[in-house]
């Protein structure tokens, strides 16, 4: 895939398959001129893979949180007692 | 010295027997509870509490040291009633006792409970509660930061359910969740999470959850004090507040962004399921796929359409060659043609010419021979029919002889004229006195006629008798 715009890569992924889902509405629509539907595809087709990039930061990693002395805060890998 | 009964009293120095007490109370009272109502409550600058607890009878002065105060389960105010824990001493100096709180808890649920919604009321007046002041929780939160024990189920069911539903990055800030201190260390906490910069050593969270399980109303408190609650209202991430169970309220349900009924509610709001997400994410590419290709091949129909209803210009073309072939060809054979029929006009014509000339020329002979026939006859016909003419004539001359009135002449008669020569054959035209002749066989005699005619059948027959007598 082509470089992730910057305008893209911002995106949350809740905006990108809002903006996804509008896309795809106006092209079923079926009233885009032939290259703003093109256009619309390819950026669709990026809003999806920064989409699909999001579901797959699916890492789950748990720390915890100390305080240093003079109330600085850090971090401690954390597996809670069970 | 006397010996009485009296003296045998022993006789204590006021120090002494104020120390004997003191040690008494001391000993007998190292550990009391005692319940009653907080008056007079004063926070010295030295920082240590000084109050009394009263019912309607008696009056118990109170003091809590600072490195107590700090640690009190709940903060002390004026009618507030509580159970405070500590020791009783003496003041030797004032002659006075008083008890050292160590812990003090809030006395009975109905207390509670009033004092619970005398602060709702004062915090809602303050506006912390502003639903204009919740934030909306993020949709896909990337860091997911937890106040909660660092111990216990709690912490375990929002990290399952996190599990379950979209594994997240947890930051997991570890409170005491009750007792002494609780409350200070949540707000610390989410005090100190709010205060994380964005792209620091330590990510700052985009939502927070502060949760606690279940207890009754003393072990919730923690979450009903004021520093907790405005802490949470303070707060610039969205936070889910999940302490207790489904029917426990606290305040800082309240100033929360979200509140959840369970810690494992908590992390469900917190997330959406990323399988939902990812067969949306499949179904809405495939209907991009979809629309995009249905959409060039239908295009591609309707441009096929249009193209199918374009006359092709080679069509055309052909179609014009094709026309123009067959005029040349036309126009090759029409000269031709032209001159074939206009020669078959001209011999057609000469034909009927020369049967015409034929016809006329048999005419002539036949005119000729006929004239010449009747040429031959013409002299003898001529001579024949002068001769009838002749005879003719002679018979006329003699018929008109004979019927000459000079023959009447001859034999008597006699012809009236009037002057102009016209013949008077009447009465009429014959008036007295005019001059009429007569003719008679050899001659024409003068006459006048005489008188005035009376009738004129009468006078005629007079006038021709006079006439004759003249």
């Amino acid at each position: 895939m082509a470089e992730l715009p910057a305008d893209i890569a911002a995106l949350s992924f809740e905006d990108a398959l809002g903006e996804l889902d509008r896309i795809v509405r106006a092209l079923e629509g079926g009233a885009t001129k032939l290259d703003d539907a093109i256009k619309a595809y390819e950026r669709g087709a990026l809003l999806r893979g920064h989409c699909e990039a999001k579901l797959k930061e699916a890492e789950a990693r748990v720390e915890r949180i100390v305080l240093g002395t003079g109330g600085t805060v850090g971090l401690e890998p954390a597996l809670p007692s069970q | 010295m006397t010996d009485t009964p009296a003296s045998n009293v022993p006789e204590f120095s006021v120090s002494e027997i104020s120390g004997a007490l003191r040690r008494t109370v001391e000993e007998t009272f190292s550990l009391v509870r005692v319940r009653g109502e907080i008056s007079g409550f004063k926070r010295h600058s030295s920082g240590h509490l000084y109050f009394a607890l009263k019912d309607a009878e008696a009056v118990l002065d109170a003091v809590c040291w600072r490195g107590q105060a700090g640690r009190l389960a709940c903060v002390p105010e004026d009618g507030l009633e509580v159970i405070a824990t500590g020791r009783l001493t003496i003041y030797p100096g004032r002659s006075k006792y008083q008890m050292v709180v160590e812990r003090m808890e809030i006395a009975g649920k109905g207390a509670l409970l009033k004092l619970l919604e005398d602060r709702r009321k004062k915090l809602t007046a303050e506006g912390l509660f502003d639903p204009a002041r919740k934030r909306p929780l993020p949709f896909l939160p990337t860091v997911i930061g937890v106040i909660t024990s660092p111990t216990g189920a709690v912490i375990r069911d929002i990290l399952h359910r996190l599990a379950e539903r979209f594994p997240r990055r947890v930051l997991l800030w570890p409170v005491a969740v009750q007792g002494e201190g609780a409350a200070e260390q949540i707000a610390a906490a989410i005090t100190g999470f709010d205060a994380l910069a964005p792209g620091g050593a330590v990510p700052r969270p985009d939502l927070l959850i502060v949760a606690r399980g279940g207890g009754s109303i003393e072990d919730l408190w923690a979450f009903n004090e004021e520093v907790v609650v405005r802490a949470a209202a303070a707060c610039r991430i969205p936070l889910i507040s999940a302490v207790g169970h489904e029917t426990d309220t606290t305040l800082i349900d309240f100033a929360a962004d979200l509140r959840a009924p369970t810690p494992t509610a908590a992390a469900e709001k917190a997330v959406p399921v990323r399988a939902d997400l990812l067969a949306q994410l499949a179904e809405t590419g495939g209907r991009l796929t979809g629309a995009a290709t249905r959409g060039l091949s239908l295009r591609r129909e309707r441009l096929d359409g249009l193209a199918r209803a374009l006359p092709s210009p080679r069509a055309a073309i052909e179609d014009r060659a094709r026309r123009l072939d067959e005029r040349a060809e036309r126009l090759r054979l029409a000269l031709p043609t032209l001159l074939l029929r206009r020669r078959a006009e001209v011999d057609r014509l000469a034909h009927a010419l020369a049967r015409a000339v034929a016809t006329a020329k048999a005419r002539l002979e036949r005119d000729r021979l006929r004239l010449t026939q009747t040429g031959e006859r013409l002299k003898p016909a001529v001579v024949r029919c002068l001769a009838e003419h002749g005879r003719t004539l002679d018979t006329q001359a003699k018929l008109l002889e004979s019927l000459s009135y000079k023959r009447v002449l001859d034999r008597g008669f006699a012809v009236l004229r009037g002057e102009d020569g016209t013949v008077v054959s009447s009465t009429h035209g014959a008036e007295p006195g005019q001059a009429l002749s007569v003719e008679v066989k050899d001659g024409r005699i003068a006459v006048r006629v005489e008188g005035t005619p009376r009738k004129p059948a009468g006078k005629a027959r007079t006038d021709q008798r006079q006439a004759d007598l003249f």
